[in-house]
């Protein structure tokens, strides 16, 4: 695997020098830091903890930075890890009572899946500094790109690049560690685990406190890249369920899995975009939902797992 | 009493009323199917869409548009568990969850195909009511008193019927009910279409009160899911009794701030019960 990610960040950084239109290269920021979300994401939901509210954390993360450098003016490279750091904090205190009191499954899907949507009603509610579900836009600052981070597309594909590579370097070590076996044996037996020793609690919450910063960063970094920050497309529901439908889709189970995810959903959405226009608004959202119903039916372990099983 | 505090209490109970039916439905589907349909609100829009189009593109009278609505969202609730939910009876139940998320995705998208995504309206009101200065719109007491009656022909028929005794075994014991001749797979269908029977009242009673739209799954998909949590997912009776104590949370609250920060306090509330009492407030 090691070998083919090298192979693949090589060819990926040398691809804005080539002259590539800008147009792909937005389509390969966007899928990149999609799949630095998703493979936040399938950390935990891997390992049998579906959370149905990483928006929350996105959110948190892309307001916190963007709100620090509009009304303090601080800026986004010292904003950015301050929102990581808030998501992940917001992360590990709703994921300490959840694991603590065991509320797990169905249950633990629903209370993030709240999660989320407070986080979305709370941007909205703070209208006066947020924009409310109309969004905001960060003060553009001409004069000063690199400190406002407003670079041209080709700067953010290298930084899109480095934050993909970040995540699964740490999808890496997090698979190596005695946590991934740890974790493996909790999804199995909670009880059982336990009884063997593992801090169950504390090796939940580390995986939690991880998956919540890693999606994060990619989400409140794609919001910077766009330079439009709302509600809907960066808390709640809607977005928490197009991050799980990319890993889904590319397979939850292995390190590519949930990037291969998010390039397909974002290839899909063009093909679809490009393909049927304006005329058919709802296209990709049924097409979505359809392929999401298909891979669970036929592929619930997503492309990757599919062809890494035939091997 | 501050009138309008009482008429914003009044309102969450009747509000509490509109919530009661989605949360049965979704209740009625978990307890015997173990199953979320985190689409249950999809439903309701459908039947909302289905009404709206029978009555003011069909020129429908409003009464069959919705009798035809229930029998429709029913059907839809049965090809959802043969489709979708029976092949992966076996799965991890993470999946069951997720696949009925790409069916919501699935109904929104095709929703926005079918009537794009303009704010539908019905355009039916009935005047308000007024009681020592207290206002309360008349529209919204009928569908409180439909919300009841619903509630209770849906308790007549889990309490009465043969299928319904059938289903309330199902839901207690899963394994000893098939050796008592009770075809499992039978049961689920007919659960499933009564829960999709209660997503079509829920959209008659919705209709009228709110403009359909592509989205409006979102708005009160999310609280249903809470209010079926509160009351213990699969307790009938504790989820409906939540969905009363949501309604006046979500009403008072937007009494003294605004909507949006109502709906904050009711999240933050759904999860301070839940790690207060996991299993939901009426656990035994």
């Amino acid at each position: 695997m090691i070998p083919a990610v090298v192979a693949i960040v090589a060819v990926l950084a040398v691809v804005p020098l080539l002259g590539t239109p800008d147009y792909f290269l937005h389509l390969g920021i966007t899928s990149m830091l999609m799949a630095v979300s998703g493979t936040g994401w399938a950390m935990m939901g891997r390992f049998g903890l579906v959370s149905l509210g990483h928006g929350a954390f996105i959110g948190t993360a892309a307001y916190v930075m963007a709100l620090l450098w509009n009304e303090a003016g601080l800026t986004p490279w010292l904003g950015l890890p301050i929102g990581v750091g808030a998501a992940m904090l917001l992360a590990a205190l709703l994921g300490y009572p959840c694991f603590r009191l065991r509320v797990v499954g169905h249950y633990f899907a629903l209370v993030t899946l709240a999660a989320g949507e407070i986080v979305r009603l709370l941007i909205v509610a703070l209208r006066e500094h947020t924009g409310g579900s109309l969004g905001m836009t960060p003060r553009l600052a001409p004069d000063a790109p690199f400190l406002a981070m407003q670079f041209s597309k080709t700067g953010f594909w290298w930084m899109a690049l480095l934050v993909w590579v970040f995540g699964l370097a740490v999808w890496w070590m997090l698979d190596r560690s005695m946590s991934s076996k740890a974790l493996a044996a909790i999804n199995e037996d909670q009880d059982a685990a336990a009884s063997i020793g593992i801090q169950v609690t504390s090796e939940k919450l580390r995986v939690t406190i991880i998956s919540a910063g890693i999606a994060a960063l990619g989400g409140a970094l794609g919001a910077q890249y766009r330079l439009y920050l709302n509600p809907e497309s960066l808390a709640g529901i809607g977005i928490s369920l197009q991050i799980v439908f990319g890993a889904i889709a590319g397979g939850m189970y292995s390190m590519l899995g949930p990037s291969v995810g998010a390039v397909f959903t974002i290839a899909l959405e063009e093909v679809l975009r490009v393909g049927f226009g304006t005329a058919f608004i709802g296209a990709a959202p049924f097409v979505y939902g359809v392929l999401l119903v298909l891979f669970i039916l036929f592929l619930p372990r997503g492309i990757v797992g599919f062809f890494a099983k035939r091997r | 009493m501050d009138p309008f505090l009482l008429e914003a209490l009044l309102n969450g109970i009747l509000l509490g009323g509109v919530f009661a039916l989605p949360v049965l439905g979704c209740n009625l589907v978990f307890g015997v199917v173990d199953v979320v349909w985190l689409c249950y609100a999809e439903l309701v829009m459908v039947g909302m869409y289905g009404v709206w189009f029978l009555h003011t593109q069909q020129g429908w009278p409003l009464y069959l548009a919705f009798a035809a609505a229930l029998p429709l969202v029913s059907a839809l609730g049965v090809l959802l568990h043969l489709l979708v939910v029976r092949p992966l009876l076996g799965a991890p139940p993470i999946n069951q969850l997720l696949a009925t998320g790409g069916v919501l995705f699935l109904l929104q998208g095709g929703a926005m195909l079918v009537f794009g995504t303009d704010f539908r309206s019905l355009g039916v009101e009935l005047p308000p009511m007024e009681w020592q200065d207290v206002f309360i719109s008349g529209t919204k007491l009928a569908a409180f008193c439909a919300a009841l009656v619903g509630a209770g022909a849906l308790w007549a028929f889990l309490k009465f019927t043969y299928v319904g005794i059938a289903i309330r075994a199902i839901a207690r014991d899963r394994e000893v009910m098939p050796l008592m001749g009770v075809d499992p797979r039978r049961v689920y269908v007919v659960a499933s279409a009564v829960g999709g029977a209660l997503a079509g009242l829920a959209a008659c009673l919705l209709v009228v009160q709110l403009d359909v739209h592509p989205f409006i799954g979102l708005s009160f998909g999310p609280i249903t899911f809470m209010i079926c949590v509160m009351g213990g997912l699969g307790n009938m009776l504790g989820g409906f009794l939540a969905a009363f104590l949501m309604g006046v949370i979500v009403s008072t609250g937007s009494f003294w701030w605004n909507t949006e920060m109502s709906y904050v306090i009711a999240f933050g509330f759904f999860i301070v019960v839940i790690f207060a009492r996991p299993r939901g407030l009426f656990a035994r």
